[in-house]
């Protein structure tokens, strides 16, 4: 090892975030204390973001191999078989403290790293989705919240926008335990020739590694373990003195790192190829020598520089944004620079393939920090999770806006005008769906973003959780999250083939976290096992709490399908005057944990109710096939705020009426509402799974009947949405569709 | 008929454009670094952000090299269709009058818009009827058609208002609502609404904007006959 006038201590270890236990194993790897460039880069590697340290034992019980699967987990970004020789990569990821303390660039380059994940694999990313957490947003302009979310919406749209590639859909809850701690999880999507997919493993000694992209400067120095795998304290001004550890983006050059990258792919003249993300060259490199079982050498002073006087340390950790690290022969070294040139991206030569298994950093020749590769990558400890159930309600009981007694057309108006159900649409008309031509379904016009392929196919893709249900119950909360991704796909006519994730929790080392993660990645695996829906990819993002506890438990859910015919995609606004209304699917809907009682100021239950995942699969199964067969002219999953939300939510998105007869809609045995069992509210406004609002003629609708439960209650028609409840004899309900477009346009004022 | 499609960096929508020129014709993309138009009739400057327009939408991209060529070719009558960023790269090249300011509501809005055709003939309209209704989505920060009021009089009283959006329908503050306008000679036409992304109903919402691809073709076939 290279002397160093002064060892760093333990101290320096801790401060770095590693464990006293950690820094003896990291000196007893490196036989004897490591100096500062190598501590820098051991707490890296061993951060919760890097090295899954908590999760990565559980992350193994989770269903991987499918059919439909060309790359798993621990590659860039997982892949689907999509027909026609092509393959659909895509894989969701988080950047939810940098966005705490800087939303709009958080945002931006959290698009940005998830879409270098994509093109690294070889795929031209064709989409974006986002799944965003905020604290309640009442409180008028100039609070945290309105702050956070008006700058992460318009990151996200300032990098997806200038990128060129479309932003085709999202979801965005607001709840009291994410105000300290926002979550902004992005996923991208993208395709390539099955045959050009690459992987990042390093190989062929001797050969060079270049570096291109933008150069590498001080920004976002040690994100990955002071921002990623730490709390953020409640120091009152949302994490100021953290700000210089955000990396700033620029679309622009990511746009020339994309075009670069894809066409040194197309003209076979790399190696292998990986993205630079947290931790910077530290991991990547790393990461390419483990998976190569190779070494690597890289000189620090060939790497170009945005300013002068950066220590190797700094150069080996930055996160500088928009830069790539590939493998090359050395023959093709001149011909990819020739290249990195017309693109007008830098590149450089930094270091080179060894036999060694070993990292070391050179600065003009002189060794300055060397570590075994499989200590730095593959020998960080993992620890097992100690659950226990909590005894007490974790989470904080609402402060209810509605009154108790409040009826069904009060209930109805304040739901389509609350936060989390109100249109989405201001939100999304900042971003452009559209570019690359391929967008079959925009937002609002079905459950699930449609893309069509050249073959005349689609995809169809869908990101969900509703992360209250998954606090009340993290098991069947979970399962109900995937389930929904599902049912959205099953609305537009596709069949899942693969699913990535981005498990949002608290501080994994107390008991109740750690409970709430087992129980949900329990759920995970038994549900996209029982789908057929496999896991191709994630994101892990733990130690999401403030000062006033943990953020709501939030595995977030991102599911792609595939659907033969894209002029078949499915729409959820009623269509045409006269059809049937139909309920359908096995669904028994709770008030528990729903909307409507969070309106009402109602703690969480303990538990969800039991759920057949098979009836629910059987019924997306019959609502797919006659989506495919064209026999529905809307198909609508049920969710927040019950069967009533959804029926004016077709009504919206068809600009037309409809009057139905919700008086025979059976509520189930189970019934909690508050008015105690026969409450007439929870099957109006219940929620669980496996429930669809279609419309369609009379003969399609008693050609679905034998394959599933369906219930016609209405008609479409008119310019009002009319709910009567026979034969109970209670008030029938008109509202206009203007008064309904009129609430559900609740979020417009937050963007004015 | 031959179009050719440039393409600077950062250019985000010269594939869709490319795609819906050729449903009227042949079409070839244009490096910004090169000078030779290789032989097309007809030039579209797309969408996109070039260069990043870091410094203000299409002040960069109007001096790359291929533009300087366009330049000529407009100068020599050829006709040259500027979309969106294209429009903001047309004005600043002064091939087209006035200028593209931030919308009123500061941010970028992505919506489906409708116009209506103000003048029915010329290389750029004549697929469509006078006062027509166009439905054609706009996506744009920067798409505040601004000129000055004796500019506007000019050009009103020489047909170079080609489209405007209909009641309603101005999200981003244009003056007179409109929202394109071609040159005093007619070759040279900028608009802020993206016609190449409505050209297949199953993607576009509309095949509306079809008629700006189709326009341009019978005036190039129509010239050569």
């Amino acid at each position: 090892m290279p002397e160093n006038a002064t060892l760093p201590t333990l101290e320096d270890a801790l401060a770095l975030g590693l464990t006293r236990g950690e820094y003896e194993l990291v000196c007893e790897k490196q036989g004897g204390p490591p100096n500062l460039l190598e501590l820098a880069m051991y707490s890296l590697l061993w951060s919760e973001h890097c090295a899954y340290k908590h999760s990565k034992k559980l992350l193994r019980t989770l269903p991987t191999d499918g059919p439909s699967v060309v790359m798993g987990p621990g590659e860039n970004a997982g892949a689907v078989d999509v027909g026609g020789g092509l393959v659909c990569a895509f894989k969701v990821e988080s950047h939810n403290h940098p966005s705490a303390v800087e939303p709009f660039q958080g945002a931006a380059t959290g698009v940005g790293g998830i879409l270098r994940d994509i093109f690294a694999i070889g795929a031209r990313p064709i989409a974006v989705l986002d799944s965003l957490r905020f604290g309640e947003p009442h409180g008028g302009p100039g609070t945290r919240t309105r702050y956070l979310l008006d700058g992460a919406v318009a990151g996200i749209g300032h990098y997806g926008n200038s990128i060129g590639v479309p932003t085709v859909g999202g979801e965005v809850y607001f709840e009291g335990p994410y105000e300290h701690n926002c979550l902004v999880n992005a996923m991208a999507l993208g395709l390539a020739p099955r045959e050009r997919l690459m992987r990042s493993a390093a190989a062929g000694p001797g050969n060079v590694l270049v570096l291109f992209g933008a150069s590498t400067g001080r920004d976002g120095i040690g994100g990955a373990s002071v921002l990623a795998s730490a709390e953020l304290g409640d120091d009152g001004d949302g994490g100021e003195d953290k700000r210089p550890t955000v990396q700033v983006g620029d679309p622009f050059e990511e746009k020339k790192l994309l075009e670069c990258s894809l066409e040194l792919l197309e003209r076979s003249l790399i190696v292998s190829l990986q993205d630079l993300g947290a931790a910077g060259l530290t991991s990547s490199a790393a990461e390419m020598a483990s998976k190569g079982d190779v070494g690597i050498d890289i000189d620090v002073a060939t790497v170009p520089l945005r300013e002068p006087g950066m220590e190797p340390f700094e150069v080996m950790v930055s996160e500088s944004q928009e830069r790539m690290l590939c493998v090359v022969e050395p023959a093709s070294v001149a011909a990819v620079l020739e290249l990195c040139e017309k693109w007008e991206v830098g590149g450089a030569a930094i270091g080179t393939v060894t036999d060694s298994r070993r990292m070391r950093v050179l600065r003009d020749g002189e060794l300055v920090g060397e570590m075994p590769v499989r200590a730095l990558v593959d020998e960080c400890p993992l620890y097992d999770l100690q659950p226990a159930k909590p005894a007490q309600p974790v989470y904080r009981r609402p402060v209810g806006t509605l009154a108790a007694d409040a009826g069904v057309r009060e209930a109805l108006l304040a739901l389509l005008a609350s936060p989390n159900i109100a249109s989405r649409r201001p939100l999304f008309e900042r971003y452009d769906a559209i570019v690359q031509s391929r967008t079959v379904r925009r937002p609002e016009q079905a459950d699930a973003a449609v893309l069509a392929l050249e073959d005349g196919s689609a995809l169809a893709v869908s990101i969900d959780c509703n992360g209250r249900r998954v606090a009340a119950d993290p098991y069947r909360g979970t399962i109900e999250a995937v389930l929904e991704c599902a049912a959205n796909l099953a609305c537009v006519g596709a069949e899942p083939l693969g699913t990535t994730n981005n498990l949002n929790f608290g501080n994994p080392e107390k008991g109740h976290i750690a409970w709430q993660l087992s129980e949900s990645v329990r759920g995970l695996g038994e549900a996209c096992r029982a789908l057929q829906a496999p896991i191709v990819g994630g994101n892990v993002s733990l130690y999401n709490e403030g000062a006033t506890g943990p953020i709501y438990p939030t595995p977030v859910i991102g599911m792609v399908g595939r659907l033969p015919d894209a002029r078949a995609a499915g729409r959820l606004g009623f269509a045409r005057a006269g059809e049937q209304v139909a309920l359908v699917g096995p669904f028994e809907p709770s008030l528990a944990a729903g909307e409507l009682d969070k309106l009402r100021g109602e703690p969480l239950p303990d538990g969800l109710r039991e759920l057949d995942i098979d009836a629910v699969r059987a019924a997306h199964v019959a609502i797919r096939d006659a989506v495919r067969a064209g026999a529905l002219s809307s198909a609508h999953d049920i969710a927040e705020g019950g069967l009533a939300v959804a029926l004016a939510e077709c009504c919206l998105a068809g600009s037309v009426g409809a009057e139905v007869d919700v008086g025979t809609v059976d509520v189930g045995a189970l019934d909690v509402g508050e008015g105690g069992p026969g409450d007439d509210l929870a099957g109006l406004f219940g929620e669980g799974p496996g429930g669809f609002v279609v419309g369609g003629s009379a003969e399609a609708l008693r050609e679905l009947g034998p394959r599933v439960p369906v219930r016609v209650i209405g008609t479409v028609g008119g310019d009002a949405l009319t709910i009567v409840r026979r034969p109970s004899g209670a008030p029938e309900i008109t509202i206009s569709l203007d008064e309904l477009a009129e609430v559900h346009n609740g979020l417009a004022e937050m963007f004015s | 008929m031959r179009f050719g499609v440039l393409q600077f960096p950062g250019s985000c929508d010269e594939v869709d454009a490319l795609h819906a020129a050729r449903r009227v014709g042949d079409a070839e993309l244009i490096w910004h670094g090169e000078r030779d138009l290789r032989g097309a009739d007809a030039i579209i400057v797309p969408g996109g952000f070039s260069y990043g327009d870091y410094l203000r939408a299409g002040a960069i991209a109007r001096f790359a090299p291929a533009m300087e060529s366009v330049i000529d070719f407009a100068r020599e009558g050829g006709l040259v269709l500027g979309i969106c960023n294209g429009f903001q790269v047309l004005c600043e090249a002064r091939l087209l009058p006035g200028a593209l300011l931030p919308n009123v509501n500061l941010r970028f809005t992505s919506r489906q818009v409708e116009l209506e055709v103000l003048y029915s003939g010329g290389s750029f309209t004549a697929a469509c009827a006078l006062g027509e209704r166009l439905s054609i989505p706009a996506k744009h920060a920067w798409g505040r058609y601004y000129a000055e009021p004796r500019t506007l009089e000019a050009m009103d009283r020489s047909g170079q208002l080609l489209l405007r959006y209909a009641p309603g329908e101005n999200f981003n503050g244009s003056v007179h609502d409109i929202a394109g306008v071609c040159n005093e000679r007619g070759n040279v036409f900028g608009l802020m609404p993206h016609p190449e992304h409505a050209v297949d109903e199953l993607v576009g919402g509309s095949a509306d904007g079809l008629k700006i691809f189709e326009s341009m073709r019978l005036a190039v076939e129509g010239a050569r006959a």
